[in-house]
């Protein structure tokens, strides 16, 4: 299959506003528009990969992403995620994927209480075979821009040492070019990205849809998300 | 009838908003606060009036939405259960 032949979903929640970068981005990569599927669909087409962008669905109201990880299209992405289908969530999409148990822990508030915007350094690490990670190289940095109050990723001790020991920790944040102290948030073990058991569903707090061209102020994101496409179509 | 969630977080998981409202605390003469740690409470009227059915009920809304149970404790209360 040609990156022209994918088929992706972008999930839509009322107060999801990032979905159409990220429509933008998948059509800059594959030069097909990916569809917007909105939250109280109760079936989805067949795809190749889902994503849940980030915003602020349902206004984080509860919790975040608690009320869009129940909403009517989840049973369908949950059904594609148990056959083995590939999804990213993407910021508020992460929360979501921690509230449906798709990719263990939780995101809680920031440690500082600060919002925080700003570009952070990634290093990819050994990971569970997984196409969101198989195109890079383990240690290889990558510069990508946060936007969060809640991205402070939390598990209890056992969890986090399975979540270690299995591979599923996608993404660090470690120090590098980008200003600022290396964890933005407390998250532990500087954990800023996290895969399922399965290595096909992925959740990260950095949105790789805002660091796409020069433009942007860099094109790490459209390096990463150009390696996860080319190992989903393969 | 009506019951009362209460929702709390679990020892162990860090409460940066309890922690600066502690130093607020603090800085308003309060010093002998020692710890904050800030849950929310959720009111449900629920047209039930069995109280067993209704806690039975209240527990299932709390495991599947209200409280996330990974971070979050919650407490059942029915204010209405003894009269």
């Amino acid at each position: 299959m040609t990156l022209s032949a994918m088929r992706v979903a972008i999930i839509v929640f009322p107060g999801s506003n990032c979905d159409r970068d990220m429509m933008v981005a998948i059509e800059q990569l594959t030069s097909r528009r990916p569809a917007l599927v909105w939250h109280k669909e109760t079936s989805l087409d067949p795809v190749d990969l889902v994503i849940i962008p980030g915003g602020f669905s349902f206004g984080d109201y509860l919790r975040c992403g608690a009320l869009a990880g129940r909403s009517s299209v989840m049973h369908a992405v949950l059904d594609h995620a148990a056959r083995g289908g590939a999804v990213m969530g993407i910021c508020n999409g992460f929360q979501v994927l921690t509230e449906t148990g798709m990719v263990p822990g939780v995101l809680i508030r920031n440690a500082g209480l600060k919002f925080a915007c700003r570009n952070v350094n990634l290093a990819v690490c050994d990971t569970v075979a997984s196409p969101f990670t198989s195109g890079l190289a383990a240690g290889q940095h990558l510069t990508i821009p946060i936007a969060h109050n809640e991205g402070n990723y939390f598990a209890d001790a056992d969890e986090l040492r399975r979540i270690e020991d299995n591979g599923q920790v996608a993404f660090r944040y470690v120090a590098g070019a980008a200003f600022g102290p290396a964890n933005p948030n407390g998250a532990a073990n500087d954990i800023a990205g996290v895969l399922s058991p399965n290595g096909r569903v992925m959740g990260m707090m950095p949105h790789p849809e805002r660091a796409m061209s020069p433009e942007q102020g860099g094109s790490d994101g459209a390096l990463f998300m150009s390696k996860a496409l080319e190992a989903l179509v393969s | 009838m009506q019951a009362i969630v209460n929702i709390s977080l679990k020892n162990g998981v860090l409460d940066p908003q309890g922690r600066a409202i502690s130093h607020a605390l603090g800085d308003l003469g309060f010093s002998e606060v020692t710890d904050v740690r800030v849950g929310k409470q959720i009111q449900l009227d629920i047209d039930e009036t069995d109280p067993a059915r209704l806690r039975q009920r209240v527990a299932r809304m709390c495991e599947t939405l209200l409280s996330n149970t990974v971070i979050e404790d919650y407490s059942i209360e029915i204010p209405d259960e003894n009269k």
